[in-house]
């Protein structure tokens, strides 16, 4: 059985999303900071009209911060709690995967992203970590800095 | 299958409707037992759920109602009288029935309790005082098709009409009938104006009479009204939010374009607009008469489960709210009736002894009043005493004795909202857990209302609460701070203030590194709102020359000024929830789409202020009212002792709680343990270093030589507090404006024309951590010496 993935680039790294869970994938909007909020969370963004908090996965998954002047990427996934947006560096394809080059995650993951890595597809040329969404908007589990 | 589910919803919703009627009409039934038409209806309800719950399949409701509708059908016809016992099966009926249509909600079957108790009940109340007739079940169903015409009157007829003017005879229209069933095709009308000489202008007259007639019957009201999902009218309220956000952009953009017609567009879209949000608004408000019909049975249920007399009585039920406001308040205003009815009425011996009706009286009122909505319950019970509250505080260790013993009445009724205080001498199974009245408060105030008791011992206690009409779209002020945009409810706020040049110096004084500012000679808290954000950690900072903007806000009945970089305008907003990633963050209460189609955050006064250290927090506020009292216990003329520590710090301590002052040379300072002492009068008095002991106090370098010491004595121990300087002695009236976030004092007030800090000696031994009566450390520490 295969599954398709929403992919982008953080930091170089490879990441994919299931797409059943993307709702759009945007360019970078006006954003509102929030302050005393979660680190990880960048501001609020104005999606036609609702308010979509958005959370920078640099931020989140313990990578280092986002050059000055490169603009991210919106990847609007859904969550119980209605619409959260990940902020990325660059979006990839949707690609097709398939079950037999899963992997459960490296055991030398640091401990600041493994929880939200659920597992790795082992591509041809390169690896694709699946992001946990409810774990990587769930800013409770962390303790913000 | 949809089909069914449609005519099972529907049945649903109808026979809720019914049976909130059904409680209100049974419990009315008990005051006027002889009251036909409230049985009829009564009966008629049940009847009507008997009869859909065949149709629907639905066996135990059925019985259960059938059994019910046969005891009222006796009831109706007078054969049995309505008794306590009957009312309350009836009740209970309608408990069990409420219980089934809950259960078919949401599980679609009835559910697997058991009725057959209360069936039994009912069945033998039907034969109890049995005389004659065993109730036969056929009887109602006739009963009922007789009864409906009397009910629903038909139309007058023709016939009847012009028997009434007087044109024809009764004799004429009989005759007219006959020829008409005799197969005449015509109109009873068209017959008479042959036959009995009737003009035909008079047929026309009473032809529209009976137009307008049908036009005022049952049947034209149901088709002026239908049943909207709440879920529908959310979702327009959302959309109308939408709308009104658009038309804000257009409003905005409009002003740097000069296209008339466009323009013209525009203002009629505004109109339009505007008129539509109210027309939506104006959907969802109810009256708030949909929750105070409970009441009636509710305060019925208790009366007689305490073996009270209990009358309520309504005013204004017609007010009209939100729907959400009304969902919100509704456990509030239940718990606060169930209170006065539990233990606000006394028990009719007791209100006979003090020579009140033996029928205790509630009374519920709703009025509007500046755009809110105020509610009053008000009991003629016992009322509350405020000594008796004091005692029990204490006892739960809420407050000390002490800081009771400065409560003013007033103060004291409101520690019936502290946190864990219960009232009730025993817990029964209607109150007295001691989460209620918090409870109460902390629901009210979420929906940005307010609630406020007042009490007469002997004769009563009414409850006020102000509400706002509506929650989804307020009007908010729009201020800037740090570059960003934030929008404040408009219900907090107070008034603007702009000071300019050196109003600034004059305006805002620095106490303890918190500014604070005199508006017309009161203190005000002062919270810089890039502080308050975290964009800054300076907590007063101005640059010379710069005007301030001060936005003055009152949250929970304290008021403070916002310090804000710029203030916008006002504006519409609508209010959004935030997602919980940012719902621990007190500072805000959701954001907003502006103008600009930007995201501004709403800010949370009541919790900015308390994230700001304005407020005390709530367990803490009783002890702050406490310390506030201290003012206005003491708020007579009274001799004050002025001195300075630190650098330049005022601070000020009535004269009557110091016991000398001394003077020791810096090389009589001996110490003990870590503590420094002095020998005095034979003892070991410990020395407390105030500039060091305070917040924010900068310590003078080198203490004065000799130390100016205040002695402090109680309970036969000395303690002396070395100050810098002993400054003046006034005699003035202490009113303490602005109580103080910092340990070891009450709070500041304006002495000699400049803010002053109050000393709390208390709190400042047990910050030395000096105890009056610690024998361990004190006396340890004598005998090393």
């Amino acid at each position: 059985m295969a599954n398709q993935f929403c992919t982008f680039f953080v930091d170089g790294l490879y990441f994919g999303v299931e797409v059943r869970q993307v709702q759009e994938v945007i360019r970078a909007l006006d954003m509102t900071q929030v302050p005393l909020a979660h680190n990880a969370v960048k501001g609020l963004i104005n999606l036609r009209g609702q308010i979509v908090t958005a959370i920078d996965l640099r931020t989140r998954l313990g990578l280092a911060p986002r050059p000055d002047g490169s603009e991210p990427m919106n990847v609007v996934v859904r969550t119980d709690d209605g619409a959260i947006s990940l902020l990325v560096d660059e979006i990839g394809d949707v690609i097709e995967t398939s079950d037999d080059t899963y992997e459960r995650s490296p055991e030398t993951l640091p401990v600041s992203a493994k929880d939200m890595i659920r597992g790795v597809y082992k591509l041809p040329n390169r690896l694709l970590l699946v992001l946990d969404n409810a774990r990587a908007t769930n800013l409770e589990m962390t303790v913000p800095k | 299958m949809i089909e069914l589910d449609e005519i099972t919803r529907e049945f649903l919703l109808e026979s809720n409707e019914g049976l909130d009627q059904l409680d209100r009409d049974l419990v009315a039934l008990e005051q006027s037992p002889k009251d036909q038409e409230l049985l009829a209806r009564i009966f008629r309800c049940i009847h009507t759920i008997k009869g859909t719950c065949g149709f629907l399949g639905l066996g135990k409701l059925e019985s259960v109602s059938h059994v019910g509708e046969s005891l009222l059908s006796l009831l109706r016809d007078g054969v049995r009288g309505l008794t306590p016992d009957r009312t309350s099966a009836l009740l209970q009926l309608v408990d069990a029935v409420r219980q089934m249509l809950v259960s078919i909600e949401t599980t679609g079957k009835e559910g697997d309790v058991d009725y057959s108790a209360l069936v039994a009940k009912l069945t033998r109340l039907q034969e109890d005082d049995a005389v004659s007739a065993v109730p036969n079940p056929a009887a109602p169903k006739a009963e009922l098709a007789e009864a409906d015409p009397d009910q629903e009157p038909h139309p007058k007829k023709m016939g009847d009409h012009l028997v009434e003017r007087g044109l024809v005879t009764p004799d004429d229209v009989r005759k007219a009938a006959d020829q008409q069933s005799a197969g005449d095709p015509r109109h009873i009308g068209e017959i008479l104006v042959e036959q009995a000489h009737v003009p035909p202008q008079a047929i026309t007259e009473v032809l529209e009479a009976q137009t307008v007639e049908g036009a005022r019957g049952p049947a034209s009201v149901a088709d002026g009204s239908i049943r909207v999902d709440v879920g529908l009218l959310d979702k327009l309220m959302n959309l109308v939010g939408e709308l009104v956000l658009a038309r804000n952009q257009i409003l905005q953009h409009l002003v740097s374009n000069s296209d008339s017609t466009l323009g013209a567009t525009s203002q009629r879209l505004n109109l339009i607009t505007t008129e539509l949000q109210e027309g939506v608004m104006k959907t969802r408000m109810q009256p708030i008469g949909n929750i105070w019909s409970k009441f009636p049975r509710v305060v019925r249920d208790l009366a007689t489960a305490c073996n009270k007399q209990i009358r309520i009585e309504m005013e204004g039920k017609d007010t009209e709210l939100d729907k959400t406001i009304i969902e919100a308040i509704k456990d509030p205003l239940t718990h606060i009736v169930r209170n006065s009815a539990d233990h606000g009425i006394e028990p009719p011996a007791v209100r006979v002894a003090c020579g009140k009706p033996a029928e205790g009286r509630i009374y519920m009122r709703a009025f509007h009043e500046g755009g809110q909505v105020n509610i009053e319950i008000s009991d003629d019970g016992g009322g509350i005493d405020p000594a008796k509250l004091k005692d029990k505080a204490v006892a739960k260790g809420l407050l000390t004795a002490e800081q009771a013993g400065r409560l003013n009445d007033r103060e004291a009724l409101n520690l019936v909202f502290a946190p864990g205080f219960s009232m009730a001498e025993r817990i029964t199974n209607v109150s007295g857990r001691g989460v209620g009245m918090d409870v109460v408060r902390t629901n009210i105030e979420r929906i940005g209302g307010t609630v406020d008791i007042s009490s007469v011992k002997g004769h009563g206690t009414t409850l006020r609460i102000r509400i706002p009409l509506t929650l989804a779209i307020i009007p908010g002020l729009v201020v800037t701070s740090h570059g960003d945009r934030y929008a404040i409810p408009q219900v907090s706020l107070l008034e603007l203030v702009r000071l300019e040049g050196d109003e600034v110096q004059r305006g805002i004084e620095v106490v303890y590194g918190a500014p604070v500012y005199r508006l017309r000679g009161k203190l005000l808290p002062v919270v810089v709102l890039n502080q308050a954000l975290g964009f800054t950690t300076e907590r007063w900072k101005h640059e010379a020359g710069d005007a301030v903007d001060v936005v003055v806000l009152q949250a929970d009945g304290t008021q403070f000024g916002l310090v804000v970089d710029e203030i916008n305008d006002t504006e519409e907003i609508v209010v959004k929830p935030l997602a919980k990633q940012l719902k621990g963050i007190s500072a805000f209460a959701g954001a907003t789409i502006m103008g600009d189609g930007k995201v501004a955050l709403i800010l949370d006064v009541s919790g900015l202020a308390e994230q700001a250290g304005v407020l005390a927090s709530k367990s803490e506020r009783s002890k702050a009212e406490a310390a506030a009292e201290t003012a206005d216990a003491i708020g007579d003329r009274q001799t004050l002792l002025l001195f300075r520590v630190g650098r330049d710090h005022r601070l000020a301590v009535p004269l009557s709680a110091i016991a000398r002052l001394e003077e020791f040379p810096v090389g009589s300072v001996e110490s003990a343990g870590l503590q420094r002492v002095v020998q005095y009068r034979g003892d070991i008095m410990p020395l407390v270093r105030l500039d060091e002991l305070l917040e924010g106090v900068t310590p003078a370098e080198h203490p004065s030589d000799p130390l100016q010491v205040v002695v402090y004595a109680s309970n036969g121990r000395s303690i002396g507090l070395v100050v810098e300087q002993i400054t003046d002695i006034v005699d003035q009236q202490l009113i303490i404006e602005r109580r103080s976030r910092s340990r070891g004092l009450a709070g500041s007030a304006i002495i000699q024309d400049k803010v002053t800090d109050i000393l709390d000696i208390g709190a400042i031994v047990t910050l030395a951590g000096i105890h009056d009566n610690a024998d361990s450390a004190l006396v340890g520490a004598g005998a090393e010496a």
